[in-house]
C-alpha cells in the first residue's frame, strides 16, 4: 500500500490515538494471543535443548549422564513445566486454527471445521504414541 | 417510571474539546430497543448536537460500527437489553481518526480497498450475443460468504495489526479480494495477488482471529488471509520450480 | 510486475515448522523434561538411543525437527517483537537476528547429526 495515504494527511481537528505499548495487556484475549505468540520462544528452548541431547549423546557415557542430571535439577524442571505448557497451547492453538486456514470442500459444501481439526489430533496422538515406543526401547 | 440504561457516550467536538471525553445519557430501557435506538433517543430527545453514522437499521449498510463496550459492534444489531443493568459505553470505532463524536474517518480505508480491484475484472468482455456469464451453485458457493462483508470496518476495530501497522490493507479488504478471486467469472487473481503479496497486504497479519470473531456477518476475513497465503505460497514454489510458466 | 518479496518462503518455513512443533514437540519435552528426571519412567541407555539416532531416517526427522521448528519460532517471534513492543522500525535487524539464529540453529543441528557416533 504504497499509493495515496489519506491517512498521513496533516488534518489539525482530527483526533488520533496512538494505541499504547501494552496494548495486549488489557483484554484477556489479546494477553492469550501474546501467549500463543509467545510460545515460539519455547519451541527455540526446546530444540535447543534436543540438540544438547543429541550432541551428549556423540559426546560419550559421561556426558550423557551428565546431560540427565542436569535435567533432573529443580531449575530445568520448573523451565520444562513451564516450556512444556505452552508447547502444549501452540498444538492446541495450532490444530483449531487449521480449519480455518484448510478448509476442505467435499461435493461443494465445506466440511464442519471439527472434521478438520479431528484428524490433526489424532495424528498428534499417533506419532506421539510412536514417538515415545521408539525412545522407550520399544523395538 | 419505566426503567432506564445510562450510555456514557464517546464525544468530540474539536471546536471545544482537545481530546474525547464522555457524556452520560439516560434512556429508557426498552426491550426492542437497540444501541442505535438509544443514539436516536438522545438525538432527538436530550442534545441534538450529537453525531453519529446510520442508515438502514437493520444490519445491511454498514454505517452504524461503533464500540460498545469495547467490542466492535454494529449497534443496530446491539440490544440494550444485552447490558442491563448497564452503563454501556459507546465509541467510536478503535484504530481510526475521529472526526466528530461518534464518526470516524474512512479515506484511508476507502483507498486500500479500491486497491484490490473488488469487482470483477477481465481480459476481454464477450460479445453481448454470446449470452450471459453462467455459473452454478457451487461456483456461488466458493465465494459467497466473503461477499457478505458490508465494509462496516468492525474488523479493522478488532484487529490489532490495524492499529499497530497504518499500512496494513486490513481484514476486510483482503476478504473482499478473496471474494473476486473465487468467482469463476474472474480473472484478475495475478493483479490482486501483486497487492497483496506484499509485506502490508497479507503477510502483516498475525492469524490473531479477531476480526471473524467480531464480523457480524460471518464472513471470517481470518481464514480468507490464511488462505490466500497458502495460494500465494504455493505459487511462490510454482514459479520457483517452473520459472518458465506463465506468471 | 511488482517485485514479489520473499514472505512466502518464510511463511512457508514458519507454517511447516509449527506443524512439526505441534505434532512431536509435546511428546518429547514430557519424556526428557519431565518423565525422565522425574523418574516416572526410567532412562533409556545411551546404546539404545544412539542406535536409533543413527538410523539415517531418524537423523532426517530430527533434521526436519530441529530446524523447521527454529525458523517457526524465528518469525513468529519477529511478529511478537513487532506487535508486542513496537519496534518496527528495528525491522531488518531484528530479521537479521532472528532468522540468523534459526540459520545457525539448522547448521549447528546439521553438524550434530552429521559427526554423531
Ligand atoms: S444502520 Fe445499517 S448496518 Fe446498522
Amino acid at each position: 500500500m504504497k499509493q495515496s495515504h489519506a491517512y498521513t494527511l496533516y488534518h489539525p481537528k482530527w483526533y488520533r490515538r496512538r494505541v499504547s505499548t501494552w496494548w495486549w495487556t488489557q483484554q484477556w484475549r489479546s494477553f492469550k494471543f501474546i501467549l500463543r505468540e509467545l510460545s515460539s520462544l519455547a519451541v527455540i528452548y526446546f530444540v535447543a535443548l534436543l540438540l544438547w541431547l543429541l550432541w551428549s549423546l556423540g559426546q560419550g557415557e559421561a556426558s550423557y549422564r551428565n546431560f540427565l542430571a542436569w535435567m533432573e535439577s529443580p531449575l530445568m524442571i520448573a523451565f520444562n513445566v513451564i516450556a512444556f505448557l505452552f508447547v502444549l497451547y501452540h498444538s492446541i492453538t495450532w490444530f483449531n486454527l487449521a480449519p480455518k486456514a484448510m478448509p476442505v470442500r467435499v461435493g461443494g459444501k465445506r466440511l464442519p471445521d471439527w472434521m478438520i481439526a479431528a484428524p490433526n489430533y489424532a495424528a498428534w496422538v499417533v506419532i506421539s504414541v510412536v514417538i515415545a515406543w521408539f525412545i522407550l526401547g520399544g523395538n | 417510571m419505566a426503567k432506564t440504561i445510562t450510555l456514557e457516550v464517546a464525544r468530540y467536538r474539536p471546536e471545544q474539546e482537545g481530546e474525547p471525553a464522555f457524556e452520560n445519557f439516560d434512556v429508557p430501557l426498552n426491550k426492542d430497543w437497540v444501541v442505535l435506538d438509544a443514539l436516536n433517543y438522545i438525538k432527538d430527545k436530550l442534545d441534538g448536537s450529537l453525531s453519529y453514522r446510520w442508515s438502514c437499521r437493520m444490519g445491511v449498510c454498514g454505517s452504524c460500527g461503533m464500540m460498545v463496550n469495547g467490542e466492535p459492534k454494529l449497534t443496530c444489531a446491539t440490544f440494550l437489553t444485552a447490558y442491563d443493568p448497564g452503563p454501556i459505553r459507546v465509541e467510536p470505532l478503535r484504530y481510526f481518526p475521529i472526526v466528530r463524536d461518534l464518526v470516524v474517518e474512512i479515506t484511508d480505508f476507502m483507498s486500500k480497498l479500491k486497491a484490490v480491484k473488488p469487482w470483477i475484472v477481465r481480459d476481454e468482455e464477450k460479445p453481448i450475443s454470446e449470452g450471459e456469464y453462467l455459473q452454478t451453485p457451487r461456483q456461488l458457493d466458493n465465494f459467497k460468504q466473503f461477499s457478505m462483508c458490508i465494509n462496516c470496518l468492525c474488523c479493522y476495530a478488532a484487529c490489532p495489526v490495524v492499529g499497530l501497522d497504518q499500512h496494513f490493507i486490513g481484514p476486510a479488504a483482503i476478504a473482499l479480494a478473496q471474494r473476486y478471486n473465487e468467482d469463476s467469472r474472474d480473472q484478475g487473481k495475478e493483479e490482486r495477488m501483486d497487492v497483496l503479496s506484499q509485506h502490508d497486504g497479507i503477510w502483516g497479519c498475525t492469524f490473531n482471529g479477531e476480526c471473524t470473531r467480531v464480523c457480524p456477518k460471518n464472513v471470517d476475513p481470518a481464514g480468507a488471509i490464511q488462505q490466500y497465503k497458502i495460494k500465494a505460497v504455493t505459487d511462490w514454489y510454482k514459479s520457483l520450480l517452473m520459472p518458465w510458466g506463465k506468471k | 510486475m511488482a517485485k514479489r518479496s520473499n514472505e512466502p518462503f518464510l511463511w512457508s518455513l514458519f507454517s511447516s515448522g509449527g506443524m512439526i512443533a505441534a505434532l512431536m514437540l509435546p511428546v518429547l519435552i514430557l519424556l526428557f523434561g519431565l518423565a525422565i528426571p522425574l523418574e516416572w519412567i526410567e532412562a533409556p541407555s545411551r546404546e539404545s538411543l544412539l542406535a536409533l539416532v543413527r538410523h539415517p531416517l531418524t537423523r532426517l526427522v530430527l533434521f526436519g525437527l530441529c530446524s523447521l521448528p527454529l525458523f517457526h519460532g524465528a518469525h513468529r517471534f519477529r511478529f511478537t517483537l513487532y506487535d508486542g513492543l513496537q519496534i518496527k522500525h528495528l525491522n531488518e535487524l531484528i530479521a537479521v537476528v532472528c532468522y540468523g539464529g534459526a540459520i545457525v540453529g539448522t547448521a549447528l543441528a546439521g553438524y550434530i547429526l552429521w559427526t554423531l557416533g
